[in-house]
């Protein structure tokens, strides 16, 4: 099975889906390595390794959602529940400039009462004074939810966000994209399609997007098979993903519990994510669900990008996973790595080299 | 000198040369690397990985030495400082005895004032748990220090030591044998060939050992080599070690201050697999979790690893020095971890024989 996989992936071939869980379940880790880096260094040939600079702002942690594999969340009257002030925010944003960084990451829970005009003030604001920063915010779920609680349908909901300054849409929320098992995980959470129609549109607006996959948590091989080929095949159909990016299920202080995957799965699960999806130009690491050492090894399974430096992170520190990266921490373990580190913009230009 | 060279020479089964460890060690192709180490490894066992069920003690944190890469020395008087009198080492024999385990791995600090009476009596506490128990003890510098305590040579001095109850040695102390690098991180401890000399002794006595390096913090990759070649010269001449396993160095709250925060991934898995290639006369390369973390320890199983100690239990040495892993894994969570890679679980016994197959 192997060696047909192998002539298939190096021939520039696609492999079906029986294929990639079969690599998932009976390949061996380094060989489903060694097939994700020969792509890797096909379509990055330069040897460089990318990261931004951003900064995650999490506007409130009050959401309806309450998905159980979620620490951050709170109900709307709870002690700790809140809402930055505007004024908040944009210091926050004024903290990123001064350090270099680019991009605004500005994600939070499902408000059962911010409506759009909230969030265009808020982007128009945030344009306004730091036209430089890219407004890399949202996730599919908080747009249907914006266009739930205003009355609006998706698509205007996202037109009218795109007007007001949101650039680029982050893809989290994806979970895994299979409905059996966001019913297990995120009842409440808007289902795969209504992910999917997000993206859609604001690949059909011209806004570049990501897509991510958390899994880890009550899924099966065939779940995340299953998620890699929507994402690709989205992609196809006119996508505009820039990037994906597989992270773990965190499990401290929440209510689905249990245990994180292990190294080897994480590993492999990046690497089959680079055969599968071909079309997505660049994976991203995710030192913050990994730590530093297994951020740097993925680059060896198929991820060419580290993400961000993440000057503020809090919805997996919520689940007890707190990693903290520097710039030239990850520098340093770029090189460490044999490979030239970049810092890129949202867009992946490099914005200088080190 | 090419990495294909080196394949060659792996995939014919020869030995690769010190210039040849070198070279890959400045190789930045983690893949091949890993799967000459991988071929070397399934050559030798195959799909299964060992652990065993062992718990640590370590009887004191006084020591008369200040090696600068250490945050588990105090003296005597310092706020913190601990010697475990032989009830309290009783107990924790007991404990570990119910809750499973076939070793007691007993290394600590070299103490001002202990008597070598002490020392057989702690062996015999312990035999007197159970004679099931295994106890490996002692580092090659602590034998040393032993023998001057007790006046004896150190053939006596092992004597002694195997007639109250020593099963085998752990491979500590070995730091790195370059004596420039050793000079700086342990100026006080036994050289080098101090530390092979007793290794020796203690194969000829008849008992096995382990052998650890240091890695990670003043040393070039040439010292590492070097360190590797005189384990496996004497290896050639005595075959008495068991396993190799490189520790990575941990430097919050030593006194060895540098600038990088510990070791890569990268290096870690490189060192391993490194190993696993040169160490041609070992059977066995093991990842230590503790000082890894789970993960690289896990992934290393890929790598050429085919050891992953034990379900220790109260470590304190790795811990002091700001090892974030868990102070114990269970033996449910060892399992999984090795399955998880697609291997085949294997409980042993300290001298690597095979007591159960999951």
């Amino acid at each position: 099975m192997l060696a047909g996989i192998a002539e298939k992936v190096r021939s520039g071939g696609r492999i079906d889906r029986a294929e990639a869980h079969w690599l998932l379940t009976e390949g061996d880790l380094l060989a489903v390595g060694r097939l994700a880096d020969g792509i890797r260094r096909r379509l990055h040939p330069d040897n460089l390794v990318t990261f931004v600079v951003d900064r995650n702002v999490n506007y409130t942690n009050v959401c309806e959602s309450r998905c159980r594999f979620c620490a951050f969340y709170r109900d709307q009257d709870a002690a700790d529940a809140y809402l930055l002030e505007a004024e908040e925010i944009y210091r926050k944003i004024e903290e990123l400039v001064a350090v270099g960084g680019t991009q605004l990451l500005m994600q939070g829970g499902l408000h059962p009462a911010l409506g759009i005009e909230w969030f265009e003030r808020l982007f128009r604001e945030i344009k306004r004074r730091f036209p430089q920063v890219q407004n890399h915010s949202l996730s599919p779920a908080e747009i249907t939810q914006i266009a739930r609680v205003s009355g609006l349908a998706v698509p205007e909901t996202v037109r009218r966000l795109h007007k007001a300054g949101l650039d680029s849409i982050p893809g989290g929320g994806a979970e895994i994209l299979v409905d059996r098992v966001r019913q297990e995980i995120s009842p409440k959470k808007i289902g795969w399609e209504g992910w999917a129609v997000v993206m859609r549109e604001a690949a059909r607006l011209g806004m570049p997007t990501t897509a991510t996959m958390m899994f880890g948590s009550t899924e099966t091989p065939a779940d995340i098979v299953e998620h890699l080929f929507r994402v690709r095949e989205l992609q196809a159909d006119g996508g505009s993903f820039t990037a994906f990016i597989p992270w773990t299920y965190q499990p401290g202080n929440t209510e689905l519990g249990g245990k994180t995957a292990t190294g080897a799965e994480y590993l492999k699960v990046l690497a089959l994510s680079r055969i599968v999806i071909d079309n997505i130009p660049n994976l991203q690491a995710s030192w913050v669900t990994q730590g530093a050492k297994m951020a740097q090894v993925a680059l060896f399974f198929g991820a060419n990008d580290l993400g961000g430096t993440m000057l503020e992170e809090n919805v997996v520190a919520a689940a007890g996973c707190t990693f903290r990266m520097t710039k030239e921490e990850m520098v340093e373990l770029i090189r460490g790595a044999g490979f030239r580190a970049a810092q890129r913009s949202t867009l992946y230009r490099i914005v200088g080299e080190f | 000198m090419t990495l294909s060279s080196i394949a060659e020479k792996v995939h014919a089964g020869a030995r690769i040369t010190d210039d040849e460890a070198l070279f890959l060690f400045e190789s930045n192709d983690l893949l091949a690397i890993g799967e000459l180490a991988a071929l070397v490894n399934r050559r030798k066992n195959g799909d299964r990985v060992f652990f065993n069920v062992n718990r640590h003690i370590n009887h004191t944190n006084i020591c008369v030495n200040r090696c600068a890469f250490c945050a588990f020395s105090r003296t005597a008087d310092q706020p913190g400082a601990y010697t475990y009198d032989l009830r309290e080492i009783e107990a924790r024999a007991r404990e570990a005895l119910a809750q499973g385990a076939t070793e007691i791995h007993i290394v600590g600090g070299l103490h001002p004032d202990l008597p070598f009476a002490f020392y057989r009596e702690m062996l015999r506490t312990v035999k007197g748990v159970s004679p099931e128990l295994h106890v490996k003890a002692f580092t090659a510098v602590e034998i040393d220090y032993l023998a001057r305590i007790a006046g004896l040579s150190i053939p006596d001095t092992l004597r002694e030591l195997k007639g109250a109850g020593l099963g085998s040695l752990p491979g500590g102390g070995a730091e790195i044998f370059n004596e420039r690098v050793r000079s700086q991180l342990c100026p006080e401890k036994i050289s080098g060939e101090r530390w092979l000399a007793i290794m020796e002794e203690v194969h000829r006595a008849g008992l096995k050992s382990n052998a650890t390096m240091l890695y990670g913090h003043l040393e070039v990759f040439g010292d590492r080599v070097d360190h590797m070649r005189r384990l496996r010269e004497l290896q050639d001449r005595t075959g008495g070690f068991q396993v190799f396993i490189p520790l990575a160095f941990q430097p919050e709250h030593t006194p060895l201050k540098l600038e990088k925060k510990g070791t890569s991934g990268v290096d870690d898995l490189k060192t391993l697999a490194i190993s696993r290639i040169y160490l041609d006369n070992f059977a066995n390369i093991k990842a230590y979790w503790v000082m890894l973390g789970e993960k690289i320890a896990q992934v290393s199983l890929a790598f050429g690893v085919n050891d992953l100690d034990g379900t220790v239990v109260e470590e304190k040495i790795g811990h002091d020095a700001g090892a974030s892993s868990p102070q114990a894994m269970s033996r449910e969570e060892i399992v999984a971890m090795i399955r998880k890679a697609g291997r085949m679980p294997v409980e042993r016994d300290t001298l690597y024989n095979e007591l159960r197959t999951f």
